[in-house]
Formats: structure tokens, C-alpha cells, sequence
């Protein structure tokens, strides 16, 4: 499988290096491979980090900046980053007015992020911790116990990133990343598999005219292989299993996502939201904000997720408040 | 109790026995986890404490806990996945236990904060096919035999070990209900666990230090027909 890369091993070090140099106002930390906004520490401000396997980019660090994410650690392709480097995260954004980490839910992640505030904490740094686990396809995935953290994370990111840029206190802006992920569905699906640098071959094998429903952001098996169907018949099967779990009400107001796996065209991304809203209307559910866009991708796969965030005056605000990213601008 | 220079060398020599121990199994372990896991535990250990072990002259004038937690430390970077907060994150929470220098009874606190922080870590219980079925029978009994039967650490040590070695043959006939090999669910059933197997590992060697540096040998065989109640 052909990718523009110059060895599997140096794909993240040279990303790294790259993203830096497309923006300088992030800095690398030394010997690591953390990301911070380059004002880091922010005097004054709770710090938002966040971090993960790579391989979902523009997630982790595309959303460092004003508004979002203080920090953002990369591991790996689709591993956890080590402890240590995320310690060294917590404690190069850390003010004194401490950190919120954001964490996906899948078993490596957790137990990093674990162990990272616990050694920040031995330094005097208070650390607090969100979960997400907002995929509501599996209940217990390859990598998980419970349900994984997918593309809804993004809005954990922007609201409490938006709290702590207001002057929340770090209790304040971890009750707003818990009341996101209390309120965020998502569902996934995919037409193709991803290819890993080191593997260099699909992660898993895909019928020409199949597609697998409730996939993960890794490659890993979703609920069922289906025959492939219309962007219809897909959006309408993510999102019935989404508004299912969310239990709206007539008259509720939300904030959709159609996030793009990474293989994607835009078009094919609209065609779903086309679909998912008008899905929304029959239902009498409110959208007040639309997102379409790759936000977290799973490297060059061909699918889509989408989230639905049910949202109130506080979350709204929250989500329309600025925010300057490399992947995601909000203006007043 | 031994000064704190002799505590340190023998903490550097059990690292240097475990590192090399676990570079002579770590096919052995790659073999076991390929069956339920993903064939990367023997890698990962034997990488993780490798690089401990080629620390030794940087740890060369630490205090023994402030080893202990370096070690620690250093798996945290380097064995990656979740064995690199269960084993060394653990080693680092519990190396406190040590401020006071390694004696029988903070060496039965360590083990019991290495133990909590791995159950608490990796939420697995007794039974669920994880390096904690290997662990309880050996941190109890090590507790057991120093605080009530007052043995010699030395005899204590090695009841452990054994109790760690049934622990692993208790892994084989149950099926997984942590980690990765719990998505095989009933094909994980015939297979022993790799955690469990390295943590094993590590214990004979932390004896096999023991026995250099507490004057004394214990007899295996005697050791292990006692152990499971044959001497009678």
C-alpha cells in the first residue's frame, strides 16, 4: 500500500516537527512528543490537555490554541502515549490553577492518564480527569471495558477549553466537560479499513460491497457488516442509534457533528448532515449548530460518524465562545 | 538490618537478575500472549526493564527506595501499553513504602501497595485471568508468614513464590475477564496468562536475590511439596 511517508518508525516524530513548523505558536516539548500552546503556562487559566494514540488527526494537538487545548500529547499510531510524557504535559501547562485532562475511554489511555496525575499530584499539581465515551455502538470494544471515546470528544475539548478561557475554576470547567460528555452521542461507520504505517496493509478485511456499522476509530470491529446501502439508509442507521440512546425530547435543542474517518470527500460528509437533519426536523429536534468536517479521523479511512449534543444556554454559549486552533476557528 | 549501601546493591542485583531473566523468557511470553493478547508482552518487559537495568550507573548513588522508584519510572516510559502503568506505575506508587530503608516489614508494606495499585489500576479481581491471580496468593502469603508465622524473610520469600506459581497454573483451566484476551472470551479458557507468568518470574528472581544477599538457600523441592501440602 502506497503512503507518503519516509519510514513507518519516524511517522509521528516527523508530523510532529511538521505541524510545528506549519504553526509556530505551538512549541514541542524537549525530547517528547507533547505539544503546548506556545504561551504555555497561561497565567491565570486552568489548563485543558488531552492526547492519545495517533493517527486522528487533526485530533490531538489541532485543536491546541486560544479557547481549546492547553496540551496535547501523541502516542504512537492508535497507542496511548507513556506516562511520563504525559506528566511532563500536566506540568508544563499547569499555572497553579491546575489541569483538566481529557481522556478517551479505552483501557491503555485511561491507565496512562492514571498514573500521569498521579505523579503530577506527587508534584504538588492538581490533576482532574474526564473520561469520554460517548460511541454508542459497542459496549465493550477490543480496546475498552464499556464505551469507547470517539469523535465527540471534540466538544469536551471546545466547551471546557471555553470555560477555562472564561476564568472557570478547574471544579467549574471539569463539571462542564462531564455535562458534554453526559449529553454527546456518537456513531460510526465505515466503507473501507485503515492502513497503518508499520502494518502498511489494511487493519482489517472489507467486501468490496460491504461496509462495517459501529466501527471504532481504530479499525476495530463495529455491530455488524452490512450490504452496502445509500448515504440515507447509513445516516439514518447512525443516527436513529444515536437520538436512541440520547432520549431527546420534542423541542430540544442540539449541536450535530458529521465527522469524516479521513477517506472521505466533503461532498459524501454533507450528503449525511443533508440527511441527518432533515431527520432531526421530522423529530422536532432543534439544530442550533452544525458541524461537518474531519474533526477526529481514523488515518485514510473511508467513513463517517455522527454525534449529537444535546445543549442548553451554558453549552451554547460555551460552543460559540472564540476559539483559534489549527483545526478549528470560532469568531465572535 | 543490612546498611543502606547493601540495600541498594542488592536492589541493583535483583533489577540485573530480573532484566535478564526476562530476556531469556521473553519468547516464552511472546508464545503465551500471542495466544489470548496481542505478542507483545515478552517484548515489552524485556525492553522495559532492559533499560532499568543499563540505568545502573546513573542509580548508582540513590538512596534504595529512590532505585526502587526509578525503576519504576522507567518502565512507565518504556514498556508502553497498559503493563507500563500496571508494573511500573505500581513499583513507583509502592517504592514510597521504602523512605525507611528495606526491612521485613516495609518490604510487606510494598508489596501490599504494589498489589492494591495494580487491582486498583486495572480493576481485575482474583479470577479474572490477570497477573493479579499470580500476585494475591503471593503478597498474602509473603504478609502471612512474616506477620503471623514469623519466619525469616528469606523462608517467607519463597512460600511466596510458590504461592505464585500455583497462581499461574490457577490460570489456565478459567476463562479471561480483564484485558485483552476477555474479547476471546470462552477460547481464552487452556491458556496460561503472560502477566501473571512475568510477575512469577520477577518474584524468583527477587528470591534468587534474597538468598546472595540473606545468607541462605532454601530447598526448592522441600520448598514445593510443603507448598501444596504434599509433606504430610
Amino acid at each position: 500500500m502506497k503512503k507518503l511517508i519516509n519510514e513507518p518508525g519516524a511517522v509521528v516524530d516527523e508530523m510532529l516537527d511538521g505541524m510545528v513548523a506549519a504553526h509556530p505558536e505551538l512549541r514541542r516539548l524537549d525530547g517528547t512528543n507533547v505539544l503546548v500552546r506556545g504561551d504555555a503556562p497561561v497565567d491565570g487559566k486552568v489548563a485543558v490537555v488531552s492526547g492519545g494514540g495517533s493517527g486522528h488527526e487533526p485530533t490531538h494537538a489541532g485543536y491546541l490554541g486560544e479557547g481549546m487545548l492547553d496540551g496535547a500529547a501523541a502516542g504512537e499510531v492508535f497507542t496511548s502515549p507513556t506516562a511520563d510524557q504525559l506528566n511532563e504535559m500536566i506540568q508544563a501547562t499547569d499555572a497553579g490553577e491546575g489541569v483538566l485532562c481529557v481522556v478517551k475511554n479505552y483501557e491503555g489511555d485511561v491507565m496512562n492518564f492514571d498514573t500521569a496525575a498521579e505523579m503530577a499530584a506527587m508534584e504538588g499539581v492538581e490533576v482532574e480527569q474526564v473520561v469520554v465515551n460517548d460511541d454508542v455502538a459497542v459496549e465493550d470494544s477490543l480496546y475498552t471495558s464499556g464505551r469507547r471515546g470517539v469523535a465527540g470528544t471534540i466538544f469536551v475539548h471546545k466547551c471546557a477549553g471555553a470555560k477555562a478561557a472564561a476564568g472557570g475554576d478547574l471544579e467549574a470547567v471539569t463539571a462542564v466537560a462531564e455535562k458534554v460528555v453526559d449529553n454527546v452521542r456518537t456513531m460510526g461507520m465505515a466503507l473501507t479499513s485503515c492502513v497503518t504505517p508499520e502494518k502498511g496493509e489494511p487493519t482489517f478485511d472489507l467486501g468490496e460491497d460491504e461496509i462495517e456499522l459501529g466501527i471504532g476509530i481504530h479499525g476495530e470491529p463495529g455491530t455488524e457488516r452490512a450490504d452496502i446501502m445509500s448515504a440515507d439508509e447509513i445516516t439514518e442507521h447512525l443516527t436513529e442509534n444515536v437520538l436512541d440512546d440520547l432520549e431527546l425530547d420534542e423541542g430540544e435543542e442540539v449541536v450535530t457533528m458529521v465527522n469524516g474517518m479521513g477517506g472521505t470527500p466533503l461532498s459524501e460528509l454533507y450528503i449525511v448532515n443533508r440527511k441527518l437533519q432533515s431527520i432531526l426536523d421530522d423529530r422536532g429536534i432543534e439544530t442550533w449548530d452544525a458541524w461537518v468536517g474531519d474533526y477526529m479521523t481514523s488515518l485514510d479511512m473511508m467513513g463517517c460518524s455522527v454525534s449529537v449534543l444535546r445543549v442548553d444556554d451554558e453549552l451554547k454559549e460555551l460552543l460559540g465562545a472564540p476559539a483559534e486552533t489549527p483545526g478549528l476557528t470560532v469568531t465572535e | 538490618m543490612a546498611d543502606a549501601e547493601t540495600q541498594r546493591e542488592a536492589v541493583l542485583d535483583a533489577l540485573d537478575n530480573v532484566a535478564e531473566r526476562l530476556a531469556e523468557e521473553k519468547e516464552y511470553l511472546t508464545d503465551l500472549d500471542s495466544a489470548i493478547g496481542d505478542a507483545d508482552h515478552g517484548a515489552n518487559m524485556e525492553r522495559g526493564f532492559g533499560k532499568a537495568a543499563d540505568k545502573r550507573d546513573e542509580f548508582a548513588e540513590m538512596e534504595p527506595n529512590e532505585v526502587v522508584k526509578n525503576v519504576g519510572t522507567t518502565l512507565i516510559s518504556n514498556v508502553g501499553g497498559a503493563s507500563g502503568p500496571l508494573y511500573g506505575g505500581s513499583i513507583m506508587f509502592a517504592s514510597q513504602e521504602l523512605e525507611g530503608g528495606i526491612t521485613a516489614e516495609t518490604s510487606v508494606a510494598f508489596a501490599e501497595a504494589y498489589l492494591d495499585k495494580v487491582k486498583d489500576r486495572g480493576g481485575a479481581q482474583v479470577g479474572a485471568k490477570t497477573m493479579v491471580d499470580a500476585l494475591v496468593p503471593a503478597v498474602h502469603t509473603y504478609k502471612k508468614s512474616i506477620e503471623q508465622d514469623d519466619l525469616p524473610p528469606l523462608e517467607a520469600l519463597a512460600k511466596a513464590v510458590d504461592a505464585a506459581e500455583r497462581g499461574v497454573a490457577f490460570t489456565v483451566p478459567i476463562k479471561a475477564m480483564k484485558g485483552r484476551a476477555s474479547f476471546l472470551d470462552w477460547r481464552s479458557v487452556g491458556h496460561q496468562d503472560p502477566g501473571a507468568t512475568s510477575t512469577l518470574f520477577i518474584l524468583e528472581e527477587l528470591l534468587e536475590t534474597a538468598e546472595e544477599y540473606l545468607d541462605g538457600e532454601v530447598d526448592r523441592d522441600a520448598r514445593a511439596e510443603d507448598a501444596v501440602g504434599r509433606a504430610e
